[in-house]
């Protein structure tokens, strides 16, 4: 599977190779692309979670899409989806047409971390209050409380 | 005319559904979780990965083992931690105990939001016997804090399988009397069949889990799909329905509280002796590194998501919940749906509020 990933998408970069699981990484311009061959050409139809990690020290907020699959002989695999934007203007296209599932994973990733989802047909908070006023919280800027 | 359903406590934690009805039919519905946030994942970072068990564990409180296991297999996984045969039958065991304790509290609510009171007060009440059970083992009702990396706190003690069985085989003949009384019920019937149908592929599009995706027709399961821990070991069927319906969502659990006695009997049997924890010291360095790993927990596949950079603390710890993927579909099932189907859809997707907002 990583021959045809990096067939395909000369410029990314498979990050790990393990047991079930694949992670590769594409820059942000070409994330609907690779998430249409990943569920097209790779057979991963069952979408599972966005995650975001802040990157302060590279200036980096990293977006990783989690997908499984349904498919028989399919169905242990995940695939790890990922890409980098710049911590001061993070944006990156919304994958809700590839997978319908994606949509309130990317409000959480927006509010959370503030990536903005381009083309996302509802991007609103999720989790947070309505008059939140503050930083994203999973920011490593913001500081939790008390502590 | 739109109308608030929530945030009130409706059986399972703070939630909000907006709903816009035209007579008596919802025309639109608009999930609005977010009551019970607690910031788990912020919470994580500040904790090294022993501190982080309690509060872990606490989302889906009624399924704390569904919520601590995948977490620790990540742990071992990130250390190359080889967690004892003992211990991880141990872990079973209490999953499976889990399982059937949340699977219980859902069928009881279920029963209660079609009006039907017997079913909540029966299934509160055998409920108990389970978490008697894991009470013995785990020393706490329902948050036990139980499973650790490199194993499980304590072992069980001597002589339970006694009590065990005898539970089991009392559980058996209670299951029996839910189908008769509540699942072929006939009014529970008609308030549930045909009502609330998610097709299978849109079960598959939604990215839907747990009893919801296999009430759809898909034979998905990690604990088959991707076996961890010790499932590989056990005999069990993944009970599935092509109705996709309410009525068939209920079916699915009380099928899987069956398998999860079959897997219990089978643990109970088989346990190998030795030991049952790798010490690990109260602040493990957690080598850096990435790991994804996933669950079949009792609302569905649970999956954390940890960077570690090294240090004791996780850098990023990321909790794939179930119900918050399950969450779209209130908006998808409830559009055109009567306002009396609104509870009984609404909860036959056993969305916890809690767990979907960490």
């Amino acid at each position: 599977m990583s021959e045809k990933i990096a067939a395909r998408f000369p410029s990314s970069r498979i990050e790990y190779v393990r047991q079930s699981r694949l992670k590769f990484t594409v820059a942000p311009e070409t994330l609907k692309e690779a998430g249409l061959f990943a569920r097209d050409e790779l057979g991963f139809d069952h979408f599972a979670t966005v995650s975001g990690v802040d990157y302060p020290s590279k200036n980096e907020i990293e977006v990783v899409y989690f997908v499984g699959s349904v498919r028989p002989g399919m169905e242990d695999l995940v695939i790890a989806l990922a890409t980098r934007v710049p911590r001061d203007a993070p944006a990156v296209q919304s994958l809700v047409e590839v997978w319908s599932g994606a949509e309130y994973h990317e409000r959480e990733t927006f509010e959370m971390l503030g990536v903005r989802f381009t083309g996302h047909p509802d991007l609103r908070r999720i989790l947070l209050p309505e008059d939140w006023d503050d930083i994203p919280p999973l920011r490593k800027d913001f500081r939790s409380p008390g502590r | 005319m739109a109308v608030s359903l929530g945030p009130q406590h409706p059986g399972s934690g703070h939630f909000r559904i907006r709903l816009w009805l035209d007579g008596d039919f919802v025309v639109r519905a608009d999930p609005d979780p977010g009551y019970v946030h607690r910031g788990e994942e912020k919470m994580a970072e500040y904790r090294n990965y022993i501190q982080n068990i309690p509060h872990l564990e606490r989302p889906a409180i009624l399924d704390s083992t569904g919520m601590l296991f995948p977490y620790v297999e990540a742990v071992d996984q990130l250390m190359s931690t080889k967690v004892p045969p003992r211990a991880a039958y141990l872990r079973v065991i209490m999953a499976e105990l889990n399982r059937i304790i949340s699977h219980m509290y859902f069928l009881g609510i279920y029963g209660l939001f079609g009006g039907h009171t017997t079913m909540i007060e029966w299934a509160n009440g055998d409920r108990d016997l389970f978490i008697d059970l894991a009470e013995r083992i785990g020393g706490a009702r329902v948050t036990f804090a139980y499973l650790v990396p490199g194993g499980v706190r304590n072992d069980m003690p001597q002589g339970l399988e006694g009590r065990a069985f005898k539970t089991f085989d009392w559980f058996e003949k209670r299951i029996a009397e839910y189908e008769k009384v509540w699942l072929y019920n006939p009014v529970f019937e008609q308030r549930t069949r045909g009502v609330g149908v998610l097709s299978r592929e849109d079960a598959i599009r939604f990215g839907a889990t747990g009893t919801v995706l296999r009430a759809s027709g898909v034979k998905h399961d990690i604990r088959r799909a991707e076996p961890y821990s010790a499932y590989s070991d056990f005999e069990f069927e993944v009970p599935v329905s092509s109705a996709g319906d309410s009525w068939a969502r209920g079916y699915v659990a009380i099928e899987e509280m069956k398998q999860s006695l079959r897997i219990l009997r089978q643990a109970f049997e088989k346990i190998p002796s030795g030991p049952v924890r790798v010490k690990l010291g109260p602040q493990p360095r957690v080598p850096a590194g990435e790991a994804y790993f996933r669950t079949e927990g009792a609302h569905g596949e649970r999956a954390y998501h940890i960077v570690s950079d090294g240090s004791p603390r996780p850098y990023r710890l990321k909790m794939e919940d179930p119900c918050f993927r399950n969450m779209i579909l209130i908006r998808e099932l409830l559009r055109g749906a009567h306002v009396a189907d609104v509870p009984l859809v609404y909860w036959g997707l056993n969305y916890w509020p809690v767990s979907a907002d960490r």
